[in-house]
């Protein structure tokens, strides 16, 4: 029994003094003066503009990496190809490559110097500090987990419905829309989740990519980051106490949508 | 954030009798997009680090601050990931084992780290260990800072890598053990442990490749001073802001290669895992 609180008590503090005390801080601090202080900071128009551009890239690379993600679940579950352990391992390069190597290889091929970047800027495209840089950098960063959520559920349902649609005339499209996708929505769903609040999250790809232009190219983690090198801690903490919001709704989230048999 | 769910998709599952919707056309797009995404801007940066032949290359990764930067990144990250092993299986074991008021709420804020952005949670720890820090407790800009950082971000993996194992473990071995006279400690060395092991180590290696990579955290914590609290992938940004595209790459390829390195490992002991399930 004695056993047991011991590592109750070391586990729950280190969590506190980790986790749960430096968050709170921040909380505390944010509204030390008043509502009026953070209304007032999240109202300026470069805050606004940030949260703009985060929930407009977000919105971007979560449906563009959920239509992939779910194409190439199918691809890995439903079909035998050479290379398919290759497909699968590269799949995993995102979540192991530092954000600030990613920023630096879309600067490397997308650059004004670089060949592909001297098309676009003729063709009168700017990717590098610019939205579609930060837009590509939040894709890479947030493209696994639709997929790794896709597959394992995929997998688990199994072919025997989608046979059977065929059987009785179904198209393939028919059968995707009609019986797979129901199917395999909450795998979907907990990926979004998921792929969302990497998107949202996104730092050093996005500062290396964005040329962090306040009011054109920042991002809210950004923002966050150029109020603190202002001696602005009102509107860092504010911004950080948005994002935070966020990520605490995502771990409601997650909970609503995790496989059940997990925990 | 559910890296139980991550393991299972690892494994490459088995072609099913119905192909149909795996058609050309969708393996292309998969193919594709993630060619256009991830395969080919790292291909370029691979490229471009040899802008100035092997001998630059080498020149770039034989700098001594970026010599410093990688030194500083890898043995932080060993010391964060020892440590993770630690806290990691004792977190999960009040988890699983222990049954106490509010554990849900506990358990749900362990993933609370992969959902906060890197910048904030730099900022929460700055808050509290700072030089403002409300329990006067300065780091800010130590060694200890960077460690701090690399333990916040890291936190989960150890924890959600050993929690199902432990869940899923048999109790009727730890009772045939406690039965024949081992003692608590005993049981957990001898049977426990190595059960766990191989989720411990899968953990291990996840959140080490998170380590060697991180930005975001340390950026406003450590005060990036070279020689001294600068790690790799700061050290990266700055000789990007510098103009030094070519420099930056070639130290990249290092992180790149070390990333490759444990996620080689991870799949070896993935393999382990499973034939230990057998």
């Amino acid at each position: 029994m004695i056993a047991r609180l011991t590592l109750r008590t070391l586990a729950l503090s280190y969590l506190a003094l980790l986790l749960v005390f430096p968050v709170g801080v921040v909380f505390v601090r944010t509204f030390a003066e008043g509502v009026g202080p953070v209304w007032e900071a999240i109202t300026r128009p470069d805050a606004l503009h940030a949260l703009w551009l985060t929930l407009l890239v977000a919105a971007i690379a979560v449906a563009g990496n959920t239509i992939f993600g779910v194409i190439c679940a199918i691809v890995l579950v439903r079909h035998d190809f050479r290379g398919k352990a290759l497909l699968n391992a590269v799949l995993d390069l995102p979540l192991a490559v530092s954000p600030v190597v990613v920023g630096l290889a879309l600067l490397v091929v997308y650059g004004r110097t670089s060949l592909v970047g001297g098309w676009l800027a003729e063709a009168g495209i700017r990717v590098i500090f610019s939205a579609p840089g930060i837009i590509l950098a939040t894709i890479f960063v947030s493209l696994p987990f639709v997929v790794r959520e896709v597959v394992p559920v995929l997998r688990e349902i199994g072919t025997e419905q989608e046979q059977a649609a065929t059987t009785l005339g179904a198209s393939a499209f028919q059968t995707f829309r009609l019986v797979t996708l129901p199917a395999i929505r909450s795998g979907v769903a907990y990926g979004v989740v998921l792929t969302t609040a990497r998107a949202i999250g996104e730092f050093g790809a996005v500062s290396i990519i964005s040329g962090k232009l306040a009011g054109r190219t920042e991002t809210l983690t950004i923002y966050v980051e150029d109020r603190f090198l202002h001696f602005d801690l009102v509107g860092c903490y504010t911004a950080s106490v948005i994002l935070a919001l966020i990520a605490v709704m995502t771990l409601l989230l997650t909970n609503l949508f995790k496989p059940r048999e997990e925990y | 954030m559910s890296h139980n769910t991550l393991d299972r998709a690892r494994s490459i599952p088995g072609p099913t009798a119905s192909k149909k919707q795996g058609s050309p056309l969708n393996r292309g797009v998969a193919i594709g997009y993630l060619s256009l995404i991830v395969l080919i801007p790292l291909a370029a940066v691979v490229w471009r680090s040899t802008d100035g032949g092997v001998e630059g290359f080498l020149q770039a990764i034989s700098n001594p601050q970026a010599l410093a930067a990688l030194r500083l990144t890898l043995l932080a990250s060993l010391v964060v990931v020892a440590l993770n092993v630690v806290t990691g299986t004792l977190i999960a074991w009040v988890l699983v084992r222990d049954s106490f008021r509010g554990k849900g709420v506990v358990n749900a804020i362990i993933d609370l780290p992969f959902a906060l952005p890197t910048i904030v949670a730099g900022l929460t720890l700055l808050a509290l260990y700072g030089s403002e820090s409300p329990l006067g407790l300065n780091v800010a800009y130590t060694k200890v800072s960077v460690g701090m950082a690399l333990l916040f971000v890291t936190l989960p993996f150890v924890v959600r890598a050993t929690q199902p194992v432990l869940l899923e473990l048999d109790r009727g071995m730890e009772e045939a053990s406690a039965s024949l006279g081992a003692s608590e400690l005993q049981t957990f060395r001898r049977i426990i442990l190595p059960n766990l092991l191989p989720a411990i180590l899968s953990g291990a290696a996840l959140g080490f490749a998170r380590s060697i990579g991180e930005f975001g955290s340390v950026v406003l914590l450590t005060g990036n001073i070279p020689f001294e609290t600068q790690v790799a992938s700061v050290y990266i940004f700055g000789q990007v802001e510098g103009d030094n595209v070519t420099g930056a790459a070639a130290v990249s390829v290092l992180l790149l290669v070390i990333s490759l390195l444990v996620l080689f490992a991870m799949s070896l002991l993935n393999r382990w895992g499973t034939r230990h399930d057998r």
